[in-house]
Formats: C-alpha cells, sequence, structure tokens
C-alpha cells in the first residue's frame, strides 16, 4: 500500500492529520480512515507540518470539530477544506 | 543478513543524528520473540522474599530528606553497584502529603526491582518508620541517623553496610518467571497527534495481550481524562469502580485545576511540546492518551497516588499528575517494575529503579532522537505496520527489558525521581 499522507481516526471526523514531514500545499493526499481501512483523496491549501491537523469539510466558525469520532473543541474562524486546523482557528470547550 | 553485521550496519549510521533504535538487534529475534506465543513467555527475574518479580537488582541507598541527601550520594559513591535516590522533601510535612510521602519512600523501597535499601534521614524516628515499612517485605534494609554522628560517622557506617548489601545481591540467582509475574505500568509524555494513532494504541494493544494473561497494568494522568471522562468512566469494571473514579477526576478539576488556575489553562494543558506536535486541545490530548488502555480491559480498581493494587491482577487507574516523572514514580512506588511511555515530540525521562521503555511512532521524533526510543512503531502512519504487530514489538522489547536489556533512559543515565507534594510544609 502507497503510504498515505493523512490519518482520519473515524468515518465521523472533521479533521485529518498529516503524517509526513514536508506537506505542500496544493498536493493531492491519500488520506486512510484507520477505523475501516478506506481512502479518500483531498488536497491540501497550505503548508501543513507533520502531526498538523487539516480539515476534511468546510468548518464554519461555531462549529464542534469531530475527531476520533468525538468533540474536540471548537472552531473559532471559517475554516475551509483542505486548510489547517490548530490554537489559530480552534479551541477547547473545557478550559 | 547475521546479527553482528545488522548491528555493525546500524553502528556505522551516522552517529550524531541519533539513528534508528536497535530494537531488530537482538538475540531474541525471530525464533525467542516473545510474542510468538506470550502465554508461554518466560523472562529472568529476582523472585523477592515476598514472593513479588523484580527485573532489576538495585541496592538503593534511600535519603529520608533533603538534609540526608549528601550521605547518601557519598556512600553511593563510594560503594560500586548502589545506587542513591536524592529528592527535596521530607521536612515538615503533615496530614495526607504526609502519608503520601511516607507511602512513597516506603514503596519505592519496597519496590521488587529493588534488593536491599539503606535509608539514612537526620533523625531516627521518621527514618525507623521508613525502615519499618520496607522490612514488611521480608528485603534486607536498614536506617541511620545524622544527628549525633554526623555526615562522616554516618557515611562510614553507612557504607559497611551498602558493602555488605551489595555483595550479597550481587549473588542472587534470577529464575525463569511467567510473564503474568509482570507488573506494567503505562503513561506517555511530550504527545502529539501521532501518539493517539500509533504508540497508545500500541500500549493499549499490549494490555489487550496481557491483562488476560493475569499481568498488573495502571494508568492515570487524571487531568489529561478531561475531554475523554466520559469513555474513561464507562471502561470501569462496576459501576462502583465508575463512580469511585469519577468522584476522583471530579476532585481533581475542583481542588486543583478550578483552585489554583490563572487562566484558561491552554498555556499549560496541551503543554507548548504537544501544541508544536499539533495538539490543539485538552479534549483531542485526552482522546489520544486514553487509547493507551485498549479496547476490552477494564480497570478494577481506583487507586490513590502510589497506592498498592490489592484487587489482584488486572487493570489499574491511579490518582496522579499529568507530569511524567511524578507520575512514573508514583506508580514505581505501588510496586510496578516495567514501565511503558509513548512518546511524540521525544519526552526522554527515566526512573532510577524502573527501565522506561520509550515507543514512538513519530518518524521524525526517531530520526532525530532516535538514541532516546526502544520500538519504533512510526510503520504504523505508514500504514506498512499494523496495531497488533506494533503491540507484538513491544511485548518483546518488555520481556527483553525483563531479561536485563537496559532501555534506553538507563543507559543514558535518566533517573528522575520526583515525589508528588499535595500542599506547602508546615
Amino acid at each position: 500500500m502507497t503510504a498515505p499522507q493523512l490519518l482520519v481516526h473515524e468515518k465521523k471526523d472533521t479533521v485529518g492529520v498529516v503524517v509526513v514531514e514536508g506537506l505542500k500545499a496544493g498536493t493531492d493526499m491519500l488520506c486512510v480512515v484507520t477505523h475501516d481501512n478506506s481512502a479518500f483523496h483531498l488536497t491540501s491549501k497550505m503548508d501543513v507540518p507533520i502531526g498538523h491537523k487539516i480539515a476534511l469539510v468546510d468548518i464554519k466558525s461555531g462549529d464542534t470539530i469531530w475527531k476520533y469520532g468525538q468533540d474536540i473543541g471548537i472552531a473559532k474562524a471559517d475554516i475551509a477544506k483542505g486548510e489547517h486546523v490548530h490554537v489559530h482557528n480552534a479551541k477547547t470547550k473545557r478550559w | 543478513m547475521t546479527e553482528i553485521a545488522m548491528f555493525h550496519a546500524q553502528s556505522a549510521a551516522d552517529p550524531f543524528k541519533g539513528g534508528a533504535p536497535d530494537q531488530l538487534v537482538t538475540k531474541a529475534t525471530p525464533a525467542k520473540r516473545a510474542s510468538l506465543d506470550y502465554a508461554k513467555a518466560t523472562f529472568r527475574g529476582w523472585r523477592r522474599e515476598n514472593g513479588r518479580v523484580g527485573v532489576r537488582n538495585h541496592v538503593v541507598l534511600l535519603p529520608l530528606d533533603d538534609l540526608s541527601n549528601a550521605a547518601c550520594e557519598a556512600v553511593a559513591h563510594h560503594v560500586k553497584g548502589t545506587m542513591a535516590l536524592p529528592h527535596a522533601y521530607g521536612r515538615l510535612q503533615f496530614g495526607a502529603d504526609l502519608d503520601l510521602f511516607f507511602r512513597t519512600l516506603i514503596g519505592i523501597g519496597s519496590n521488587p526491582n529493588v534488593a536491599a535499601v539503606v535509608v539514612i534521614g537526620i533523625e531516627d524516628q521518621w527514618t525507623n518508620i521508613v525502615v519499618e515499612g520496607i522490612a514488611k517485605t521480608g528485603k534486607p534494609v536498614v536506617g541511620f541517623g545524622i544527628e549525633g554522628n554526623g555526615d562522616i560517622a554516618t557515611v562510614a557506617k553507612a557504607s559497611y553496610q551498602a558493602k555488605r548489601f551489595v555483595q550479597w545481591a550481587n549473588e542472587l540467582p534470577r529464575e525463569d518467571c511467567p510473564i503474568s509475574d509482570l507488573w506494567i505500568s503505562t503513561k506517555c509524555g511530550e504527545s502529539d497527534t501521532t501518539t493517539g494513532l500509533s504508540s497508545c494504541p500500541t500500549v493499549g494493544n499490549m494490555y489487550d495481550k496481557l491483562i488476560p494473561k493475569g499481568i498488573y497494568g495502571v494508568f492515570g494522568e487524571t487531568s489529561e481524562i478531561t475531554g475523554a471522562e466520559h469513555l474513561c468512566k464507562e471502561r470501569a469494571a462496576s459501576p462502583e469502580i465508575a463512580e469511585k473514579w469519577f468522584k476522583m477526576w471530579k476532585s481533581y478539576q475542583d481542588d486543583v485545576i478550578e483552585a489554583h488556575k490563572t487562566n484558561d489553562l491552554s498555556d499549560s494543558q496541551p503543554t507548548k511540546g504537544n501544541i508544536v506536535g499539533g495538539l490543539t486541545t485538552i479534549e483531542e490530548k485526552a482522546l489520544g492518551n486514553l487509547e493507551k488502555i485498549g479496547r476490552e480491559c477494564r480497570y478494577i480498581d481506583a487507586l490513590e497516588p502510589a497506592e498498592a493494587p490489592a484487587k489482584g491482577p488486572g487493570l489499574y487507574y491511579m490518582d496522579t499528575s499529568s507530569a511524567a516523572a511524578e507520575c512514573v514514580t508514583l506508580m514505581a512506588a505501588a510496586g510496578y517494575v516495567i514501565h511503558t511511555f509513548p512518546t511524540g515530540q521525544g519526552n526522554v525521562i527515566g526512573n532510577p529503579i524502573v527501565p522506561v521503555i520509550k515507543i514512538s511512532g513519530n518518524p521524525r521524533t526517531v530520526r532525530t532522537m532516535g538514541e532516546h526510543i526502544d520500538v519504533d512503531v512510526s510503520g504504523v502512519l505508514r500504514r506498512d505496520m499494523t496495531i497488533p504487530e506494533a503491540g507484538d514489538a513491544l511485548i518483546d522489547m518488555i520481556v527483553r527489558t525483563a531479561n536485563g536489556r537496559l532501555t534506553a533512559a538507563e543507559a543514558l543515565g535518566h533517573r528522575e525521581f520526583v515525589m508528588t507534594k499535595l500542599y506547602r510544609s508546615a
């Protein structure tokens, strides 16, 4: 199997994790859902470091962000599909 | 390639870039891999007077208090093969904080990785509390008070005793022990998104395989369950244990986090290192953290910090800080003999008496600081290694470690011994 650029935990998730170093904007990423090994393609809109997240869908400010099939926080800005998701546009709901 | 050729090939790789872990270079590969049949896997351990089995054979100089560190270090310098465990506390503590202090010191001395103990304290009474606590295991232990003697006479007396202990301990035979004699703890550190994808589920897979074979396990990190507490509560073995656990978690939230916070904690949990690694929120971090308990295991009790498990083999929860050295020290004090430590960005922690096995799935960390990593599971991210295969690789490394292989942290001299303090001293 070709090594994927992006791994997604669950089908329900709205973000995936970059698992290669030096990912560039415009890359046609092979994305794999680890839960069922299903695959899809997505184009990155930004350079994103390994371990950081990319939006799988258009996320609106105030939307819940899903990873592991669970609520991991809230979007603080609109995030387009393929964009970097991190502390600049997402936040915890806990503290 | 032969084993020795593999060893030379790996040694020839650029030594200044860390290099790949040597997990493949072993007398145990492939025919003796423990994971081929972990139900029948054995290791060579030291069975102690109380029946527990150690994987190390330390003779420890244990200071009762900060004032006695110098004497303990002097003895350890004088008598080879012994080890001093300097720490910062032991004076004017009281109440629950003092109870935890004694439980930790006595627990460390009682750990089966320790063959014998010399305790040195500024005065005799608290010194004797620690000596008597450790003596319940049946192992050799003596104490010395400094007051009325001074450091030099105390070091002389303690050195004679330490020399006797080390020569006795070095002749203790090892015996074949079933894998069920292992007590294996876990806590992750410098986590990132790769830990939730690879190294934490690797530990979870190990527990799913070995807990049914009769080992003791433990996880903790109370503040780092926040965001996954609904899932953690569901993993208790009974509604009573779930409620006991939830009270611990809620009390940490209310009495520690809420009582002392000065901001929204986003600067501390996740840590700066977590954020560099791609973790955005505590919920995301907690969900990755909880991958360490696998899919099948249920925890059978929720322990106080440093409390020894008392309900037989199985998985336990322990109420601990998420700071690595504090957590590993508390688990060592509860009697765990091997620690499994997933890391993403590269935490370098060790413990003086318990071997800490590092597991990383972050290919950059394995490349840039491979000398700290014992088990490379970065293949999970490339999809050329499955989680069950990663779990087997960890089980192999656990048995090799039990048989004497020094972990990266041991080889590099990491001996972080940090006691948890509940509040200021009197």
